[in-house]
């Protein structure tokens, strides 16, 4: 196998590094390369710190072992290669009556990094995380052995897999429950929410299958969390959607792109797009599911400095107190971007590494600098303090104390991962990073 | 009308990417390869995205005797049978310099051996009264270079081929696509220096697909390179003998 000299960076341009990168195309090439070189498996490199970052050290990219397996019409039960992409399954199967029972706010996240993410979608109140919906994992250790894994042959391997950001071993294919879809369009009803009590109350009262917030991380004062609330429904339309050729952002940005006075402008005209009264529109589902994947690179928006997307997830008890905590400090120091998203969550998680918890969570996304770093800090350190979490496939500012607060699970994952690969081959900067892999 | 893809090196990139588009298409697939299970997952993928059938055949290029499995196998649909040949190999040149035999290889894999296997499907495919061969050759086959000129000389022996079997198979309603790609993003190019303008297989796909649908005759994928190449043929000989291009 050639190995290429790769430069791995996060989606949010601001941690980066060199490796050696193999691509195998065949299962056997990969196997060949986890049996002599064993190293952390990659996909589609959309997670914004350094999940998929690995300075210094070995890569496979996996996004060329992207087949579907089997796919059975009657169960929806389908097995595919890990590389798959979100994007490919709903394309291929939702013509056919079936998707992907959760999906990311990106359909190019591959089927391993949806696994090894824990990814959540619009649906997690109602559905849980991806994970939930997993039956079985291929997994190859860091001896080169493949070995199939499911919640009764191994359960502490499962759980450890799922979300276990790769350290358990790569995960070579795996077989999901995907759920029926009756058309390739969606109901969506908006409705603005005048603040964050509004929101709030709005989101905790909202029965609809999928439910989200886009949030205004600059209104301040009376205004402070205001938003919308898009509440969608799969309708029963056998309208065909309309097809959209994806629009690429071909250079970095300049800073005033995104310099907060055009902010405040774009997120008022944003907000008042949607009348007094609400509206329903009709999308396709990737327009709803994956808003920003029309726009390829869109992170080149933020220019050649990067950014950072924060997102923290907060238990009832503390979250509304919290929410305003962190909101003021977001508008106060006006460097929010336009993207930001304010969502109810489940009790629903897969691993003990998963992400959500019941409650409330908030992202977004602002501009590298020295200013937003801070921010991003002192918002971490809110998180922690309210008993909440950050995201891994987010975070690039955590500290490791941080980590192993907010995942009291934390030991139980270690003493899992140290059996399936004592060596470490499978480390990453993320996990270097916060520690993940040191008893605490 | 029904049809029938054979897919010679289904294993490449490429060719799995054309898999994929005749696959949506709804076409029969007969998928030719030597990793026996790399092309059941093949087959499996394109009956998953549409494929009407697909029927998995071992194949080795230096292997003639492995060519009539795949006759048969296209043979046993009904209707229009057509080829996309991906097969090819390419020895860097330093190493066919220090071993000539290597080169025999690379021309037996890249030319001797698909002209072969064309040969034999050609009266099959007369006898349907239709069908396409999509040749892939190489823009390296434009002129010989200094860096793989083996390599090119397998490649322009058999584009030539593929003009002549054009010839040939419009008398009874065939067709006949030479391709020439550039640099494509495979693991034959991966981890390469130098390379530019690197296309996706899948846009390889999508030029294929509508090369076949328009009967072009010869195709350069992505489309610039006929450009380049019609720079690099125009240099006069004098000169290009000097150069390292």
């Amino acid at each position: 196998m050639r190995w290429k000299t790769a430069e791995l960076t996060g989606w949010g341009r601001v941690l980066s590094g060199t490796a050696e990168l193999a691509r195998p195309e065949k299962p056997a090439a990969l196997s060949a390369i986890l049996t002599d070189t064993p190293a952390p498996a990659i996909g589609a490199q959309r997670s914004y710190g350094d999940a998929a970052v690995n300075s210094d050290g070995r890569a496979i990219d996996m996004t060329r072992l992207d087949r579907f397996i089997s796919f059975d019409m009657d169960t929806g039960i389908l097995h595919a290669e890990a590389g798959c992409s979100i994007t490919d399954m709903l394309d291929t199967f939702a013509p056919k009556g079936w998707m992907p029972a959760v999906m990311p706010g990106t359909g190019f996240a591959t089927l391993g990094g949806c696994i090894a993410h824990d990814v959540h979608g619009k649906n997690h109140h109602k559905a849980g995380t991806f994970g939930q919906h997993v039956l079985e994992i291929e997994l190859a250790g860091a001896d080169g052995r493949t070995a199939t894994v499911t919640p009764d042959s191994d359960p502490a391997l499962f759980k450890a897999t799922i979300g276990g950001l790769g350290q358990t071993g790569a995960i070579l294919s795996a077989k999901i429950r995907m759920i029926p879809c009756s058309s390739r369009l969606i109901q969506v009803d908006e409705r603005r929410a005048a603040n964050l009590a509004e929101f709030m109350e709005m989101l905790k009262a909202s029965n609809a299958t999928y439910c989200v917030g886009w949030i205004d991380g600059t209104a301040n004062g009376r205004s402070l969390g205001r938003g919308i609330l898009e509440e969608a429904e799969l309708t029963s339309s056998n309208m065909a959607p309309k097809l959209r050729k994806p629009r690429k952002v071909p250079f970095n940005a300049p800073k005033f792109a995104l310099s907060p006075p055009t902010v405040r402008l774009f997120n008022r005209m944003y907000f008042n797009r949607i009348p007094k009264q609400g509206r329903g529109v009709l999308r396709s589902l990737k327009d709803f599911f994956f808003p920003l994947d029309k726009i390829h690179d869109w992170n080149k928006l933020y220019g050649k400095r990067g950014f950072h997307q924060f997102q923290c997830v907060l238990p009832d008890e503390t979250a509304e107190r919290t929410l305003r905590d962190m909101l003021r400090l977001i508008a106060d120091a006006g460097l929010a971007s336009p993207l930001a998203v304010l969502k109810r969550t489940g009790p629903g998680r897969a691993g003990p590494l998963s992400f959500p918890m019941e409650g409330f969570t908030l992202a977004l996304d602002f501009p590298n600098s020295e200013n937003a770093r801070a921010l991003v800090t002192q918002l971490n350190t809110l998180t922690a303090d309210a008993g909440g979490r950050i995201y891994f496939a987010k975070d690039s500012l955590a500290t490791a104390a941080q980590a192993h607060k907010m995942y009291p699970e934390l030991a139980d994952w270690q003493n899992t991962v140290e059996a399936a690969d004592p060596q470490g081959v499978f480390k990453t900067d993320l996990v270097r990073r916060l520690k993940l892999r040191t008893p605490a | 009308m029904s049809q029938t893809w054979i897919i010679l090196g289904a294993g490449s990139a490429m060719g799995r990417a054309f898999a994929r588009k005749a696959a949506t298409q709804g076409a029969h697939l007969v998928l030719a390869a030597r990793d026996q299970d790399d092309l059941a997952r093949t087959a499996a993928d394109s009956l998953a995205r549409g494929a009407a059938s697909a029927a998995a055949v071992l194949f080795d290029v230096r292997k003639p005797e492995s060519f009539a499995p795949i006759y048969d196998a296209a043979k046993a649909n009904d209707g229009i049978i057509n080829a996309a040949v991906f097969v090819g190999s390419m020895a860097p040149q330093a190493d066919v310099d220090a071993d000539p035999n290597t080169g025999d290889l690379t021309i037996q894999d890249s030319f001797t051996g698909p002209v072969n296997f064309l040969h034999g499907l050609a009266p099959i495919m007369e006898d349907r009264k239709g069908g396409t061969v999509l040749g892939i050759g190489s823009v390296a086959g434009d002129r010989g270079r200094i860096g793989n000129y083996t390599y090119g000389a397998a490649k322009a022996g058999f584009h030539t081929y593929l003009s002549g079997l054009r010839n040939r198979l419009n008398r009874s309603g065939g067709h006949v696509v030479t391709v020439k790609p550039g640099f494509v993003d495979t693991a034959m190019t991966w981890g390469i220096e130098g390379m530019f303008l690197v296309a996706s297989p899948e846009q390889i796909a999508d030029d294929l697909w509508t090369a076949h649908e328009k009967r072009k005759n010869t195709l350069y994928t992505p489309f610039f390179w006929r450009y380049i190449m019609a720079i690099i043929k125009a240099i006069p000989e004098p000169i290009f003998k000097k150069l390292s291009v």
